[in-house]
């Protein structure tokens, strides 16, 4: 074994679908899944003649996206050409950014466990996407398909400030977050909204210049991206250690195998010859422009954080996990709401523990569309009667299972229907306990010589006597006081 | 700044474009002729003002974010050298 340790060092470039009807440069549909070809216009598969016209909305998602992370909007930004030429970019240069992007700056908190870290973004810029290449289908030809071809995208860029494959993840999950959050990107990885690129490299520990990096392409899920990671990283590792260089190079990662493999590449395939595009002009943001995008932007997951944190006094890592997405959000401040607030922690533990692992019990996420089995006035049904000692925990949770199913039409119904009320009457516990002591005389002389098993054998029977219907507590609370009499 | 046959080939290249060896000096000629205009322009001076993207001062319209193309597949695949089940077809392009 080598003495080096080594540093991870990556940097993320994300490319996020835009939520608009139309394209970035022309007012063709941009709805997925079409038949091919009938969702591209003259302006898409570039006709000559055709002059791009930017589409409002785009911009609109880029201002969001600056105000969300705390970046610098340019008050003025240009379009510039990326040439290259492959078949799906009919124009042969794909309108992108580059010089002055739209968005400057700005960072993301994250959280690898209980450690919160912040990543800096270098910048996020507007583009267009190229259209679909089929390889497969036709004998020594390749099908092209110019639906997506157009279709706006934010490229968002971060400094290369993660240190491991987790914090990458971490990362490109709490981006996937808020983009859905503020509403310009609907997340769907599967239909290619949301890809990531990762650039990797090592260094040992202590050194100050960055290694050269390998950049994977087109991480289209987290679980690929974490494995992705780890296999380069070990890759890289080895091949230094070795006394290998290593050399510049985009990878692809074989979710199959598991394995990251370069591509060949062409030593002319990176000069893109960027240049301002003369067809577009510069694209102005006013202040009052900004300052009506901000109006109208949710409360973003930090800020909602806090005031989880300050008004509820819930702790940092439970108001971390609430605010995880806007629909967990909203579910648990409505089931607060019907509930009472000072019934905070309770509602955050049962969003958190029961509703969270059931939903993922039954494959399912709180997300747009996807509602919740339970409603969360019918979750806060059960909370007021766990506070009022009408349930007991355990009790609760049947309630819980059977309203989760559809059974009954609210908590107080599956309580009357299965006669599931706490006994709390002090004087009915007392009585039972007595039976209970006068037949058990051996564990209550146990008890007195000291044994604390026999006390918990004790609030077994009591609790079997009651079927489970007392409070566990009362009972507690009443045994001991009858023992040391 | 003047090219070489050297870099004449690398643009070429760059912008799929063939040239024959007569063909390649003439490019380099006129070539090195826009260069020069261009350094002409770079000498003059511009300290303190700002750089334009563009000729001319405006900025960009926006437009609403609204569908107004229809399918035209059928007009555009008309004058397509193959089309497919919908699809163009171009000689295989392998990674």
């Amino acid at each position: 074994m080598s003495a080096t340790k080594w540093e991870v060092v990556i940097g993320l470039e994300t490319h996020t679908q835009l939520k608009t009807q139309s394209k970035i440069f022309s007012g063709s549909s941009v709805a997925f899944g079409a038949s091919p070809n009938v969702q591209s216009s003259a302006v898409d598969i570039a006709l000559p003649g055709v002059l791009p016209v930017l589409n409002r909305e785009a911009v609109v998602c880029a201002i969001k996206f600056g105000l969300a992370v705390g970046a610098t909007i340019a008050p003025r930004s240009i379009f510039a050409r990326k040439n290259y030429f492959y078949p799906d970019l009919p124009k042969g240069y794909q309108i992108s950014q580059f010089e002055i992007p739209v968005v400057q700056g700005g960072g993301l908190a994250i959280r690898v466990g209980e450690v919160e870290k912040y990543v800096h973004l270098t910048r996020a810029h507007l583009e267009e996407d190229a259209g679909k290449s089929l390889h497969e289908d036709f004998q020594g030809k390749t099908g092209i398909d110019l639906n997506r071809a157009g279709t706006p995208l934010l490229e968002i860029v971060s400094e290369p400030d993660m240190r491991s494959s987790a914090e990458a993840v971490a990362y490109a999950k709490a981006l996937h977050a808020l983009v859905q959050w503020i509403g310009i990107c609907d997340g769907n990885m599967q239909e290619g909204s949301f890809r990531c690129d990762a650039n990797v490299s090592v260094r040992p520990v202590g050194q100050k210049e960055f290694g050269t990096r390998r950049e994977i392409k087109n991480l289209n899920s987290f679980r690929f991206m974490q494995q992705a990671i780890d296999f380069e990283v070990q890759w890289q590792i080895n091949e230094i250690e070795e006394g290998r260089a290593i050399q510049q190079a985009t990878v692809l990662f074989n979710s199959d195998t598991g394995e990251t493999r370069a591509m060949r590449s062409k030593e002319d395939a990176h000069d893109y010859r960027y240049f301002p595009d003369p067809d577009l002009l510069p694209l102005e943001i006013t202040p009052a422009w900004i300052a009506e995008v901000k109006a109208s932007l949710p409360e973003l997951p930090e800020a909602m954080k806090a005031r989880f944190e300050s008004d509820y006094g819930l702790s940092a890592y439970d108001a971390a996990t609430l605010s995880a997405s806007r629909e967990m959000a909203n579910y648990f401040e409505e089931t607060l709401t019907a509930a009472g607030r000072e019934n905070a922690k309770l509602c955050a533990n049962w969003v958190m523990g029961e509703v969270a692992g059931r939903l993922n019990k039954d494959g399912m996420e709180i997300s747009a569309g996807h509602a919740v089995p339970l409603a969360p006035t019918l979750l806060a049904g059960i909370i007021r009667r766990i506070t009022d000692n009408t349930l007991s925990n355990k009790m609760a949770r049947e309630v819980f299972d059977a309203l989760w199913v559809g059974e009954e039409k609210d908590a107080d119904a599956v309580i009357a229907a299965r006669g599931l009320t706490q006994v709390t009457d002090s004087g009915a516990i007392e009585s039972v306990i007595d039976e209970v002591l006068a037949t058990n005389a051996k564990s209550v002389e146990e008890f007195h010589a000291g044994k604390d098993k026999a006390f918990n054998s004790l609030v077994g029977q009591v609790m079997k006597a009651t079927k489970g219907k007392a409070d566990p507590q009362q009972v507690n609370d009443l045994l001991r006081k009858k023992l040391a009499t | 700044m003047s090219l070489n046959q050297e870099g004449v080939g690398r643009i070429a290249r760059l912008a799929r474009i063939e040239l024959s060896a007569d063909e390649s000096v003439a490019t380099q000629d006129q070539l090195n002729d826009i260069l020069g205009f261009i350094a002409r322009l770079q000498a003059v001076n511009t300290t303190g003002i700002e750089p334009m993207a563009h000729a001319v001062d405006v900025v960009q319209r926006l437009r609403p974010d609204c569908i107004t193309e229809t399918d035209r597949r059928a007009d555009f695949q008309a004058i397509a050298p193959e089309v497919d089940g919908g699809l163009y077809l171009v000689p295989k392009v392998i990674e």
